[in-house]
């Protein structure tokens, strides 16, 4: 049994066709190109992947126009169903304004756009996405934005840490994240968001291959199943 | 291309971040203040007016849906409608 993926481009997506690549490369299988416009997805999919980018220019709030788009109501029935999910940086901030994620992904706290590797600590190894990698393990993974300042009430950070939903932690000041949050997981564990690319970091040409283990495990984890 | 009806109503609607929650343009603001020289601002938060020019269906249940489903974040903003 193959894999199959899609990944949604919205207008403004710009690490699409990285994040394409990446399944491609690492999961194999089928990859669908999806346009956000389309009111379905394609059948039987194991796998949806949210790019990062500026979909629509970041207006009104960053992802908060995507999160309203068509195809948001057919992944969240996918999500529902118990598809994996995975948002990376805008796709992080479009499934938190979806609801899918709990919380939200406000401007820096220094302000500034944020575009450099920075340094990771797994905090969950048993999640779909996060198998491959063993609790406590440092990673480096590049990040780039402006809004990925994760914010939510104490009760809610209370809940995420208690039920194992951090993902991962930045090991280094980054953006001023609430508890040092990087990508957090839903109540279910097939929804993962997180700021840094993992796309990004599947090949040594890319200057690291920190990235590739979450793409590996999921495939392990979803065709093996 | 006729314009906008004279049947309608301005809304304006406020977003503003909740308390508690922190607002580093609103800091930066207040630097760029004492920046110029002036004293005794002693706090800025940053918002948001979107102004809506509404016609005679539009309820204020509507607006309210309109506001909290989408031009604010209710996780970490708060708003404010008024009818003009």
């Amino acid at each position: 049994m193959a894999l199959r993926s899609a990944v949604i481009t919205f207008p403004g997506s710009n690490c699409d066709r990285d994040m394409a690549v990446a399944i491609e490369e690492v999961c194999g299988g089928e990859v669908f190109r999806v346009w956000h416009g389309d009111a379905g997805l394609p059948d039987d999919l194991d796998f949806i992947a949210l790019p990062g980018g500026f979909s629509y220019g970041d207006y009104l709030r960053s992802g908060a126009m995507a999160a309203r788009s068509p195809v948001m109501r057919a992944v969240a029935e996918a999500a529902a169903r118990g598809v994996a999910v995975l948002g990376v940086c805008n796709g992080f901030q479009v499934l938190t304004e979806a609801g899918l994620l709990p919380g939200a992904l406000m401007r820096n706290a220094g302000l500034r756009f944020v575009c450099r590797e920075v340094a990771l600590s797994v905090a969950n190894d048993s999640s779909i996405f996060t198998s491959r990698y063993a609790k406590g393990q440092r990673i480096t993974i590049p990040v780039a934005h402006h809004d990925g300042n994760f914010f939510a009430d104490d009760a809610t950070l209370d809940r995420l840490e208690g039920e194992g939903r951090v993902a991962f932690r930045y090991a280094e000041s980054v953006n001023g994240s609430a508890r040092n949050i990087a990508g957090v997981l839903n109540e279910k564990g097939n929804v993962l968001g997180m700021m840094p690319h993992p796309e990004r970091h599947i090949e040594q040409a890319q200057g690291g291959i920190d990235g590739r283990a979450l793409f590996a495990g999921l495939v392990s984890r979803l065709v093996n199943a | 291309m006729s314009g906008i009806p004279s049947s309608t109503s301005k809304v304006r609607v406020y977003v503003s971040l909740k308390n508690g929650v922190l607002d580093p343009q609103g800091r930066a603001i207040q630097h760029a203040i004492e920046g110029l020289g002036f004293s005794g601002v002693e706090d800025v938060r940053a918002g948001r007016l979107i102004e809506l020019e509404v016609d005679a269906s539009v309820t204020d249940a509507a607006l309210d849906e309109i506001a909290n489903k989408l031009l604010a974040n209710m996780v970490i903003e708060n708003y404010r409608i008024e009818r003009v």
